[in-house]
């Protein structure tokens, strides 16, 4: 046990480092750049006295190590400058955007690991039917194509021609919105009570939430279909059979937690580049979330801004890896008493 | 053996590999889709049937026209051919492809394989963890940082795309060359006095050709890909170049009447990355069964 | 004369791979009765495993497909009972023991979970408490003479060593209270050092129980010292049968010798001699005998008829055409 303790641990504080890191390169590569940042961010009419000013308050003028230190004091006490876009405190910023990406990410995770496992299930259970080669096909093509392809299919089909579901932001103009306890629109909605607000916010959800999972969901029932069938022909399924424990229970416990190791294995990094893959989605949908507020930022060249959104992204992925890595562990026994034994 | 019995042998080999990468009917698929692109990105002013609609070209009379055995598949706000953008717009996503792969599988690899050979040493450390801070974020999300930065247009954009591809090369190998690196050949290569050179390139990279081809194949698909969301964005080519990912943003603003407009485009992205997926399968699949 | 527990006749299974059918049973004859202990000897590739697996119906079907044969488990056959009486017979009637005790068990549950779920679902009584269960779980683990079974319960199989695995398998297997006993190669996978061991441990409790056995190896040795009766096996079919003692002093079949004569003694007289060729192709098996191809002393028969089991003394059968005469 405690040598599983020492092994979180030591990732976290390996990801803490990682993260300066990164820090340290967004910050190098969004300073270093050819150019007078000032002038590109403020435009070539604005007066010198005002880029000037802008330089010295954003230190362009120090020296590199200087400007990060400056940055990184500012960092640690919530301060991440200010935003040239929206004008206002990143930090604000931040606070605004984040909940919705978090919420659509959130959502996106559900999706793509449960129905991926479950069409991974459906394809193994009726290996080489109708079922599974559908699984099949569909899963080629969901690996393939990347989310804003969907995003826009599905734009087209649901939100014009069946005109079934909404195509921008999180809740309709109509709907009194819940007030903000969580930022998660779905989650207020319930604990106000707010069902009509609730429904609302989860088919706001539907359409960017499967355009992200689609993809990864393909891949998940992939993994876990090549999984299933794998272990069905292992010698511990036969024993357990020979043994007379009853079919359904062989498949929904003992085949199961087996087979879904590799599954979420790859669930971290699947779930990583949908956070690239947001950036487009959001701005399709038109989702105020951080990665919306991130595109824009990084078309008007606001540098406080968008170091702020890589570091956030970079946290988000950080927590998902340590998470997914935590979850493996707790299935498989091998990983974290392997070490021990040291067989 | 001889020449004769040598050409014999790579005759068979290349029928063995043949037969395995056939075996997945899709693999032969992949293989002709890429091809097909290829040849209509090559040709492209020969193929397509307006290629002066490629670049700045104006024709409000017939700007906004559904499929028809005209334009096949439309035109845009311009008047121009869709279906012959497309066909220049593989040039370019074929040029990106190919140019991020040649500048970033090289350096990759190379640090991959001098961070496998030196490990434990503080050469490897450096290397490794630097690999680890590009990986920390999606590479999307790095890339578009980076296009942000600077001048939006392709050249700029390869260029973001290349900074951020080169570790996943370098990861790759690295878990490759650090595995092997305690192998016997390369301990014997040592104690006859190699150079490190010659370990590296001539004993331990020919171990990871295999894994390094699979991976070229199926990464042009990805650059693409991420090209074209970096085009979307509006971070990589501008218009009028009819780059892929700018016709589908473009394709954007006239959803959902003229659908086509963007529709098409993202088709033609996701055929692109298809085949090149599956042929990247397939050639998996030819080279795993070989080494065994 | 006891009961005979199980018959197997004219037994054939296939798999269907991708240039064909594998025919790897051809025609398998063997029995048991109550209270034996009979040996299965064979190489690798000679079909024990997918016979021990077709006696249990847990052969994955596809790719294996049973062409044929009846398996008669106490006079009803296997081979066409439904799933409650399969059931009946996994609790009750058949256990089994896996060659590789790493393999056999879940990787990823508690040796508990398994044991307890074994002995849950194969006990004659319904609604055993849990506390009953986990005594007789920890019971059945003394049995096999390992320590601590309490601790054990709460371990998981990467956690132990290969022979304390084992040993598990065989108190899963006996924890039932079978009356037909199959092990599979029982200690092929394990530590030369413990063989013995396990082996014994395995015999005595056999006797202990007098609980039905088949032992599968490939091991001379090991059919000699522990089975009373033993079937000669080769490519799908069974080539000789006698009694343990009158094997060995006499063995008929030209298969039979050669295997004999390849393994080395200890007194040193002579080399060793293997038998030349390889276990046939199961895609294009040879006509006839199987073993035909690589025997010295075939006959133009050999390669038209299958031969037959013919008589050659008190409970011994050759299934070779040199001894038709002697019938």
């Amino acid at each position: 046990m405690m040598r599983f303790l020492k092994f979180i641990v030591k990732r976290f504080l390996h990801s803490i480092l990682v993260l300066f890191g990164l820090s340290i390169l967004i910050f190098v590569i969004a300073r270093v750049i050819p150019g007078d940042p000032a002038r590109m961010a403020l435009g070539p009419r604005a007066p010198e006295s005002v880029v000037q000013k802008f330089r010295e308050d954003l230190h362009l003028d120090k020296p590199l190590y200087a400007q990060y230190y400056y940055w990184l004091a500012g960092a640690l006490r919530g301060d991440l400058g200010m935003s040239l876009f929206t004008k206002r405190q990143v930090a604000d910023d931040v606070k605004e955007f984040f909940p919705a990406t978090f919420e659509l990410m959130l959502f996106t995770g559900l999706v793509m690991s449960v129905f991926g496992i479950l069409l991974g299930i459906v394809s193994a259970r009726h290996s080489n039917r109708w079922p599974d080669n559908t699984v099949r096909v569909f899963s080629y093509l969901g690996v393939c194509t990347p989310a804003f392809v969907f995003a826009i299919l599905f734009l087209l089909l649901f939100g014009y021609v069946f005109q079934i579901l909404p195509t921008i932001g999180r809740i309709s103009p109509a709907i009194t919105r819940p007030p903000t306890r969580t930022g998660l629109m779905t989650l207020d909605s319930l604990l106000a009570g707010n069902l009509a607000a609730f429904w609302d916010a989860i088919k706001h959800l539907v359409m960017p939430g499967v355009a992200l999972a689609l993809g990864p969901m393909a891949q998940e029932a992939r993994i876990t279909r090549s999984s299933m069938t794998d272990n069905l022909q292992r010698d511990f399924i036969a024993l357990e059979r020979s043994q007379a424990i009853p079919e359904r229970r062989i498949m929904s416990k003992y085949l199961l937690r087996i087979s879904v190791i590799p599954t979420v294995s790859v669930l971290g990094l699947d779930f990583a580049s949908q956070l690239g893959w947001a950036f487009l989605v959001e701005l399709i949908f038109n989702w105020p979330g951080i990665s919306r507020y991130g595109i824009n930022v990084m078309l008007h060249k606001d540098l406080n801004a968008i170091v702020a959104v890589i570091m956030i992204i970079g946290l988000m992925f950080m927590v998902v890896n340590i998470v997914v890595d935590l979850i493996v562990s707790w299935l498989d026994p091998r990983i974290r008493l392997g070490a021990e034994r040291g067989e | 053996m001889g020449i004769a019995g040598n050409r014999a042998v790579l005759f068979d080999k290349i029928k063995r590999a043949w037969y395995k990468f056939s075996k997945n009917p899709l693999s032969i698929v992949g293989g002709a889709i890429v091809f097909v692109v290829v040849f209509l990105a090559v040709f492209a002013p020969f193929v397509a049937p307006y290629p002066q609609h490629a670049g700045s070209f104006v024709n409000f009379s017939e700007a906004s026209q559904p499929p028809s055995l005209r334009y096949l598949c439309g035109t845009d706000a311009f008047g121009r051919d869709i279906l012959s953008r497309i066909f220049f717009g593989f040039r370019l996503s074929l040029i990106m492809g190919v140019v991020v792969i040649s500048l970033t599988a090289p350096a990759g690899v190379t640090l991959g394989l001098v961070a496998g050979y030196m490990k434990g040493s503080w050469v490897e450390t450096i290397i490794m963890r630097i690999t680890d801070i590009f990986v920390a974020v999606p590479p999307l999300v790095l890339a578009l940082a980076v296009c942000s930065i600077l001048q939006p247009n392709i050249f700029n954009a390869m260029m973001a795309v290349s900074l951020m591809w080169w570790p996943w090369y370098c990861r790759m190998v690295f878990g490759i060359a650090s595995s092997i690196r305690n192998e016997f050949y390369v301990q014997a290569a040592e104690i006859t006095g190699a150079g490190k050179m010659h370990i590296i390139f001539k004993e331990m990279l020919p171990n990871c050709f295999g894994p390094i081809f699979t991976k070229v194949s199926l990464d042009m698909g990805w650059v693409i890909l991420i090209g074209s969301a970096l085009s979307f964005v509006g971070l990589g080519a501008q218009p009028p170049t009819p780059d892929l990912g700018t016709m589908v943003a473009d394709g954007g603003k006239y959803m959902p009447d003229q659908w086509w407009i963007a529709v098409f485009p993202a088709f033609a992205i996701m055929l692109v990355v298809f085949g090149f997926n599956i042929l990247g399968d397939g050639i998996r699949d030819m080279l795993e069964v070989e080494d065994v | 004369m006891s009961e005979v527990l199980l018959d197997v006749s004219d037994l054939r299974v296939g798999f269907d791979v991708y240039g064909g059918t594998l025919k790897v049973l051809n025609g398998l004859n063997f029995y048991l009765e109550e209270g034996e202990k009979v040996g299965l000897v064979g190489e690798t590739g000679c079909g024990k495993t997918t016979t021990a697996k077709t006696i249990l119906r847990i052969l994955p079907q596809p790719p294996a497909r049973i062409a044929g044969g009846t398996i008669l488990f106490q006079n009803k056959n296997i081979l066409g009972m439904n799933s409650r009486e399969i059931r009946a017979v996994h609790a009750h009637g058949i256990s089994m023991i896996f060659q590789d005790p790493t393999a056999s068990l879940n990787p990823v549950f508690t040796i508990g979970d398994q044991l307890m779920a074994a002995i849950k679902y194969s006990s004659l009584e319904d609604g055993l408490s849990r506390r009953e269960i986990r005594g007789r779980a920890l019971q059945s683990l003394r049995d096999v003479a390992l320590p601590d079974p309490e601790r054990i319960l709460n371990n998981y199989p990467i956690q132990l060593s290969g022979g304390m695995r084992q040993r598990i398998c065989i108190a899963m297997a006996l924890a039932t209270n079978s009356q037909l006993m199959i092990a599979d190669e029982p200690t092929t996978s394990l530590d030369v050092t413990i063989q013995d061991q396990v082996l014994r441990l395995l015999g005595r409790l056999v006797l202990e129980k007098d609980t039905s056995t088949i032992l599968i190896t490939h091991s001379l040795g090991i059919v000699r010292e522990w089975t009373q009766r033993v079937y000669v096996m080769y490519a799908g079919n069974m080539m000789e049968t006698a009694p343990t003692e009158v094997l060995f002093r006499k063995p008929l079949h030209p298969y039979t010798q050669g295997l004999m004569k390849a393994v080395p003694k200890l007194t040193g007289e002579g080399i060793a001699k293997g038998i030349g060729g390889r276990i046939p192709n199961y895609l294009d098996p040879p006509p006839g005998c199987r073993f035909h191809p690589r025997c010295a002393h075939r006959m133009p028969i050999c390669s038209q008829q299958r031969p037959p089991y013919f008589e050659a003394g008190q409970m011994h059968q050759v299934a070779c055409f040199l001894y038709k005469e002697h019938s």
